[in-house]
C-alpha cells in the first residue's frame, strides 16, 4: 500500500517537472495560428480589412476578433481557404470592406508627376522610387496594386491598369466539364 | 573500355503507343529550300527563358544573318535577320502559341538580294578550341534546341561536371513530323559534325545518336557519315519505333536503362540531350559563322497539296509554308503547329514559324479523331498502362477536375510530358492532357502568387522596421533635447554639430534647388498650379458622391500603419 503511494506520487511529482521544464524549454514564440494566416493572406497591404496590413489583421483573425470576410484582394477562394484553415463554414466576402477586382499594378503618368513624394510615403511596400521634384516611377515586379498610392496624389496622375494576358503569364483554361 | 561498351543492349520504357505514323507522304522527295517571303514577322520570344532585346530600328536594314535582337540574360536566345531587308516594324502580332495572343515580333520586308551580312569569322580548328568559346559562338549564333523544346543550346552545354554521355536525338517519333528524317538523309555529314562539336563543347566522353528503326535510309546515311569522320566513341544507335520514344526521359530509358528522378534533369545522371537539327546547326554557326536563319519544317496532312519537307526561313508566316507546298486542299480542316499528338491547333494562319517548329500539319476532317463529347471515366485503367512516364493518369484527372491541384502535384503532374498517349487510348475519349495543362497553369500561377506575397511581405516588414527605426531615432533627439534645454549656442555647438551636421547637408540641396525653379520654370509652376486645382475640382466631385465615405475610411488606416 505504502509501497503504492510513494510510487505514484514519486511518478506524479516527476512528471509534473518534466511537463513544468518542457513549457519553458519548449515554449513557442509568437502565434503560430496568426503566422498560417498570414500565409493565406494576399500580402496586398492594402489595408481594406480595417487594419495596419496583412499581418495586423492574421492576428485579430486568430485572436477572434475579426470575421475572415474581410479581405477582397484575397477573393471568396482566400475566404474559402481561411475557412479550411480555421475549421469553420465559408461565407461571402462582405463587400462593405471593397469588392474583389482582377489583379491589378499602379502606373503613374510620368508626364505629369511633379514629384511631391506622396505616394512614396504612402506605399506600404516601398515599390515607387523617386525624390522630391523629380519624377516617380512604380516598381511593376514589387507592387501589390493596393491603390494607397492613388489617393494621395495631388495631381491624380496614378491610375490602376490590370495585369495584361500575354503568352508569358497565359495559363490553359479548364476543358468544359465531361 | 569506353563508355559506350555497356550500352550494348536496349531497355524499354513503360506505355507507349504505335499511333499510325503517316509520315510517307511527305518523307519521300529531298527538302526543297524555299526562297524568303516578302515579309516575315518575328517573335522576340522563340525560344524558352526570357525575350530578346532588340537591338535595330526600324527603317533599319540588315543583311541575313545580321543581329536583330541580342539574347537578354543567361537563359534567353540571340535573334538574326533570317534574309536582307527592311525593318518595318517592332509591334504586337499574334504569334504561334495555344492561346492565339499576340506578342512583340519584329516585322522585316524583304529584298530580293537576299544577301548575307557581315558574321563572325569560322572558327577553324574547333577542336583547339576552349569549350566557353564554342559556347559563346552557339549562344551568339541565336541557336535553341530544334527538335521542339526550343531551350537555348548554349545553356545545356555549359553542364557542370562534364557529362560522360551526349545522346543526339533522332528518334522523331511523333506521328506526321519529317523534318528530322529528311535532315539526316540529306546533310549527314554536318549532322556528324555537329555532334563531334557538341561533344568537344561538353567535354562528354562517348556520343549516341539515336534514330527510330522506321527510318532505315536516315541511318543508313548516318552510319555512313559516322564511318568517314573516323570518330571513336560515336555510334548510331537504331532504337525500336514506338511513341513517345524521342521524349528525352524516353530515349535516355531505353539506351541506357537508367530514369532521370523526378523533377531532375539528364545532367544528373551525366547525360545531355541534343537534337540533330540542333547538331547540324550548332556545325553550321561554328564552320562558317552563319547563325540560325532557317530550319527544315514538315507541312503535311490531308489538307495540304504536296505534303513535303521544307527548308524555310524562320518567321516565315505560316500561310506561305502551305501556299508554297500546294495550297489548301479542299479536305482542308484544321491547321495545327506541331504533330497531332503534342501540337496546337492555330486559329490563323498568318502567325510565323518560330525556331522550335518542326511541323505545320494541315489535317482533313476525317483524319484526326475529332474531339467527340466526352463521356465519364470507368475507371477502365487503360491510361495507366499507356503513360510513358509511369503515372496514373486518372487520379491525377480526378484531382485536377475536383480542381485539387495541389493533390495532382504530389501525385507527379509535373513529370507529365502531355504526349497525349492517355486520352489516345481513353474510351470515354476525355481531353486528359487538357485537365494536365489547366492544373499545370494553376500550380504554376498559385506558386508566383506566393513568391509575390513572400516579397510583398518581406518589403512591408522592412519598410516598418525602417519606420520604427527613425520614430525611435527622433524620440531620443527629443529627449536629449529636453534633457539639456540650454539655448546657448556655446554650450549646444560641439553636441549639436554631429546633428546638425547632416540636417545642414540634407536642407542645401534644397535651398539650392527652390529658387531655381522660380526663375526658370514659371510656366512649370503654373501649370503644376492648374494640375492641383483640376485636381481639387475633381475631389470636391467625387467628395460628394456616397462612395467618398469609403475612400476616407481607408486613410486613416493607412496612417495608422505609418504610426
Amino acid at each position: 500500500m505504502l509501497v503504492a503511494i510513494v510510487a505514484l506520487t514519486l511518478l506524479a511529482g516527476l512528471s509534473g517537472l518534466l511537463l513544468g521544464y518542457a513549457a519553458v524549454r519548449f515554449r513557442v514564440e509568437g502565434d503560430p495560428l496568426a503566422d498560417k494566416i498570414d500565409a493565406v493572406l494576399p500580402q496586398t497591404q492594402c489595408g481594406q480589412c480595417g487594419f495596419a496590413g496583412c499581418r495586423p489583421y492574421a492576428e485579430a483573425i486568430a485572436a477572434g476578433a475579426a470575421d475572415i470576410d474581410r479581405c477582397p484582394p484575397g477573393g471568396q477562394a482566400g475566404v474559402e481557404a481561411l475557412a479550411a484553415l480555421l475549421g469553420v463554414e465559408p461565407k461571402p466576402l462582405d463587400t462593405a470592406h471593397g469588392v474583389e477586382k482582377p489583379p491589378q499594378l499602379a502606373v503613374i503618368d510620368e508626364t505629369q508627376c511633379i514629384g511631391c513624394t506622396l505616394c512614396i510615403q504612402a506605399c506600404p511596400v516601398d515599390a515607387i522610387v523617386g525624390a522630391a521634384k523629380h519624377m516617380h516611377t512604380v516598381i511593376a515586379q514589387e507592387c501589390t496594386g493596393c491603390e494607397l498610392c492613388v489617393a494621395p496624389c495631388p495631381v491624380d496622375c496614378i491610375h490602376m491598369v490590370p495585369i495584361a494576358t500575354t503568352p508569358a503569364n497565359w495559363a490553359w483554361p479548364a476543358p468544359r466539364a465531361a | 573500355m569506353g563508355v559506350l561498351d555497356p550500352l550494348v543492349r536496349l531497355w524499354r520504357f513503360n506505355g507507349g503507343l504505335h499511333p499510325p505514323t503517316r509520315k510517307a507522304p511527305s518523307n519521300a522527295q529531298p527538302a526543297r529550300a524555299l526562297p524568303p517571303p516578302p515579309r516575315l514577322l518575328l517573335p522576340l520570344t522563340q525560344h524558352v527563358g526570357a525575350a530578346a532585346r532588340p537591338v535595330v530600328n526600324p527603317g533599319q536594314h540588315v543583311g541575313r544573318g545580321e543581329l536583330l535582337a541580342a539574347a537578354d540574360g543567361y537563359v534567353s536566345a540571340a535573334l538574326h535577320a533570317p534574309t536582307s531587308g527592311t525593318v518595318v516594324a517592332l509591334e504586337a502580332r499574334p504569334i504561334a502559341h495555344p492561346s492565339g495572343l499576340s506578342a512583340p515580333c519584329l516585322v522585316l520586308d524583304a529584298d530580293d538580294a537576299d544577301a548575307w551580312g557581315a558574321l563572325p569569322a569560322p572558327l577553324a580548328d574547333w577542336r583547339t578550341a576552349a569549350a566557353a568559346e564554342i559556347r559563346r559562338r552557339v549562344r551568339e549564333a541565336g541557336i535553341v534546341g530544334l527538335g521542339g523544346a526550343a531551350f537555348p543550346t548554349a545553356v545545356k552545354l555549359a553542364a557542370e561536371p562534364p557529362p560522360n554521355l551526349l545522346i543526339v536525338n533522332g528518334a522523331e517519333c511523333e506521328p506526321y513530323i519529317t523534318c528530322d528524317d529528311r535532315l539526316m538523309r540529306e546533310r549527314a555529314a554536318a549532322i556528324v559534325g555537329g555532334v563531334l562539336i557538341l561533344r568537344h563543347a561538353l567535354g562528354a566522353a562517348a556520343a549516341l545518336v539515336a534514330i527510330e528503326d522506321d527510318k532505315p535510309e536516315a541511318l543508313a546515311a548516318m552510319r555512313a557519315a559516322v564511318a568517314a569522320s573516323g570518330a571513336a566513341e560515336l555510334r548510331v544507335q537504331a532504337v525500336p519505333t514506338r511513341y513517345p520514344s524521342g521524349g528525352e526521359r524516353q530515349l535516355i530509358r531505353v539506351l541506357t536503362g537508367r530514369e532521370v528522378p523526378s523533377g531532375g534533369l539528364p545532367a544528373e545522371l551525366g547525360i545531355v540531350c541534343q537534337n540533330v537539327a540542333t547538331a547540324a546547326a550548332v556545325f553550321e554557326a561554328i564552320t562558317t559563322g552563319r547563325p540560325l536563319t532557317a530550319r527544315y519544317v514538315t507541312v503535311t496532312g490531308a489538307g495540304v497539296h504536296t505534303p513535303q519537307v521544307v527548308e524555310a526561313r524562320i518567321g516565315t508566316p505560316v500561310a506561305d509554308l502551305v501556299a508554297a507546298c500546294g495550297g489548301y486542299t479542299a479536305a482542308a480542316a484544321r491547321l495545327i503547329y506541331g504533330g497531332p499528338m503534342m501540337g496546337f491547333a492555330l486559329a490563323d494562319d498568318g502567325v510565323p514559324l518560330g525556331k522550335g517548329g518542326n511541323c505545320i500539319l494541315v489535317a482533313g476532317a476525317t483524319e484526326l479523331a475529332p474531339p467527340a463529347p466526352a463521356l465519364p471515366c470507368i475507371r477502365c485503367g487503360d491510361c495507366v498502362r499507356a503513360c510513358p512516364a509511369d503515372l496514373l493518369p486518372q487520379q491525377l484527372y480526378w484531382h485536377a477536375r475536383a480542381r485539387e491541384f495541389e493533390r495532382a502535384g504530389e501525385l507527379g503532374l509535373f513529370d507529365c510530358i502531355e504526349c497525349g498517349c492517355c486520352a489516345a487510348v481513353c474510351p470515354s475519349r476525355l481531353p486528359l492532357v487538357q485537365y494536365y495543362r489547366h492544373a499545370k497553369g494553376e500550380l504554376l500561377a498559385a506558386e508566383r502568387e506566393r513568391h509575390k506575397a513572400d516579397l510583398a511581405r518581406e518589403r512591408h516588414g522592412a519598410r516598418q522596421a525602417r519606420q520604427a527605426r527613425e520614430e525611435a531615432e527622433r524620440a531620443a533627439r527629443l529627449a536629449a533635447k529636453k534633457a539639456h534645454p540650454a539655448p546657448a549656442p556655446e554650450a549646444a555647438a560641439p553636441a549639436a554639430a554631429t546633428a546638425t551636421a547632416p540636417a545642414s547637408v540634407a536642407t542645401a540641396p534644397t535651398a539650392a534647388a527652390s529658387p531655381a525653379p522660380t526663375t526658370t520654370d514659371d510656366p512649370r509652376q503654373a501649370a503644376i498650379a492648374a494640375a492641383l486645382a483640376r485636381a481639387q475640382a475633381r475631389r470636391a466631385r467625387a467628395a460628394a458622391d456616397a462612395t467618398a465615405g469609403t475612400s476616407t475610411d481607408a486613410a486613416p488606416g493607412d496612417d495608422d500603419g505609418r504610426g
